[in-house]
C-alpha cells in the first residue's frame, strides 16, 4: 500500500515530468496563454496516460519486445483519437483552441516514457496509479504556468475579469508579453529554479 | 509558396512559436556537432511525411476524398483516423530510413544512427503533419516547402541552442538555476529574437 502512495505522490512532486524529468514539455506549452484549454490539456493528458498504462500493462506479457513501440504507438493513437472525438462533441471551443496540441499527444513523451518505463514491467492497478499520478504533474505546472500567463496578460481568470477596472485607473496596463509563447518558458524556468533551491 | 517556405522558417518557427520537439532539443542541444546531426534528420523526415501525410489526408481520409474510386465512395469519411495513419507512416518511414542508411550510407549511420528511432516521437514531425492538415495547402508543392522550410527552422534553432550552450559552460550561473532552468530561459530569449522576424512578407 505504501509503494501505490508513493507511486502516486512521488511524480507530483518530487519526480514531477516536466520540472525533473524534462518530459513532455514539446506539446503543451503553447496551449497556456488562458487557464481553461491548459487545464482541459492536463486531464485529457491524464486520461491518456492513464489508460494506456494500464492497457499495455495488461498486454505487457504477450506483446513481443522487438514490435512493443508500434503496438505502444497504436494504442496511443487510438485513446487520443478517442478524446479527441469527447472534446469535439462536448467542448468544442476549446477543442478549437487546442487545435493540433490534442493530436500532439501521441507523441508527448510523457506517455511513451512511463509505457517504457513502468507499464511494461507491473501489473494494472500500480500502472494506472503510476499514470494519473504522473498526468497531475503535468497538469499542475500546466496550470500553474495557465494562471500567471492569464492573470498578468490579460487580467483575468476563465476569461473573467479579476483585477478591478479601478487598477486600470490608476495606471495599471495588462503585460502583453505575457501572452506570448517565449513567456511560458520563462515561467517554467521559474518554477525549476525555486523547486531546486527548495530541494538543495 | 516561397511566402510558406519563410514564414516556417522564422516566423512560424517549430520551437519558438510552438514548442514542439522540445524534449529532444533540450536533451541532444549539448554539442554542435550532435546537434546538427539530429537537426538534419528531423528536417529531412519532416520534407518527406508532411507531402506523403498531404497525400494520405487528400486522396484517402477528407470526407469525399476517396471519389477517385468511383461513386458509391463519395459519402465515406475516415478522416477519424488521421492520427492513427499519421503516427503508423511516421514510425514506419523513420525505420525504411534506419535500414536505408544502414546498408547504402554507413558512415552517415554511425553519426545519425542513434537519433534516427528517436525521430518516430519527435513533436516536431508529428506536428508538421498536423498543421498540414489544419492549414489546407492548394496542392502537393507547398506541403513539400512547408515541410521542408519546417525542418530547416528546426535545425537552426537547435544548432544555435547548442552553440549558446557551449559558451555557457564557462559563465556563472546561480546554482539551482544550471542546467535546465537556464536552457528554458535562453531557449525563451532565442524566441524573442525570432519573433522579430514577424510581419515579413514576401
Amino acid at each position: 500500500m505504501k509503494d501505490i502512495k508513493e507511486t502516486f505522490s512521488s511524480p507530483i512532486n518530487k519526480n514531477n515530468p516536466i520540472t525533473v524529468q524534462m518530459l513532455g514539455i514539446c506539446s503543451a506549452l503553447a496551449v497556456t496563454s488562458k487557464l481553461e484549454p491548459s487545464i482541459v490539456m492536463g486531464i485529457a493528458l491524464t486520461a491518456v496516460v492513464a489508460f494506456s498504462n494500464v492497457i499495455l500493462s495488461l498486454l505487457r506479457n504477450t506483446i513481443p519486445n522487438r514490435i512493443r513501440i508500434i503496438v505502444q504507438l497504436v494504442i496511443v493513437a487510438a485513446l487520443v483519437t478517442i478524446v479527441n472525438e469527447i472534446l469535439k462533441a462536448y467542448a468544442y471551443d476549446v477543442s478549437k483552441q487546442l487545435s493540433v496540441f490534442v493530436g500532439l499527444i501521441i507523441t508527448n513523451c510523457i506517455v511513451m516514457g512511463r509505457l517504457e518505463a513502468f507499464a511494461l514491467g507491473n501489473k494494472p492497478w500500480p500502472a494506472f496509479v503510476d499514470g494519473v499520478g504522473n498526468g497531475l504533474g503535468y497538469a499542475i505546472i500546466l496550470v500553474i504556468v495557465g494562471f500567471f500567463r492569464e492573470l498578468l496578460g490579460s487580467g483575468s481568470l476563465f476569461g473573467f475579469q479579476i483585477i478591478p477596472n479601478k487598477i486600470y485607473e490608476w495606471g495599471y496596463e495588462n503585460n502583453g508579453l505575457m501572452i506570448l509563447p517565449p513567456m511560458a518558458m520563462i515561467i517554467i524556468a521559474c518554477i525549476i529554479w525555486i523547486q531546486k533551491s527548495k530541494q538543495s | 509558396m516561397i511566402n510558406t517556405f519563410v514564414s516556417s522558417i522564422f516566423m512560424e518557427n517549430m520551437l519558438f512559436s510552438y514548442f514542439l520537439g522540445m524534449c529532444s532539443f533540450l536533451a541532444v542541444s549539448k554539442n554542435v556537432k550532435t546537434a546538427t546531426g539530429l537537426g538534419l534528420a528531423v528536417a529531412f523526415v519532416l520534407t518527406c511525411t508532411v507531402p506523403i501525410n498531404y497525400l494520405l489526408e487528400n486522396y484517402v481520409l477528407k470526407p469525399g476524398a476517396l471519389s477517385w474510386l468511383g461513386q458509391s465512395f463519395e459519402t465515406i469519411d475516415l478522416s477519424f483516423l488521421s492520427f492513427i495513419i499519421f503516427i503508423a507512416i511516421i514510425a514506419s518511414f523513420t525505420q525504411i530510413i534506419e535500414m536505408v542508411v544502414d546498408k547504402y550510407f554507413p558512415s552517415l549511420n554511425a553519426s545519425l544512427g542513434i537519433f534516427l528511432p528517436l525521430i518516430a516521437v519527435n513533436c516536431a514531425i508529428m506536428g508538421g503533419s498536423l498543421f498540414m492538415q489544419q492549414k489546407e495547402f492548394p496542392h502537393v508543392g507547398v506541403a513539400i516547402s512547408y515541410g521542408l522550410g519546417s525542418g530547416i527552422g528546426w535545425l537552426l534553432a537547435i544548432v544555435g541552442m547548442a552553440a549558446i550552450r557551449e559558451k555557457l559552460q564557462y559563465s556563472d550561473i546561480p546554482k539551482p538555476l544550471k542546467g535546465l532552468g537556464i536552457a528554458f530561459i535562453i531557449t525563451a530569449l532565442m524566441g524573442f529574437g525570432f519573433m522579430s522576424f514577424s510581419g515579413i512578407r514576401i
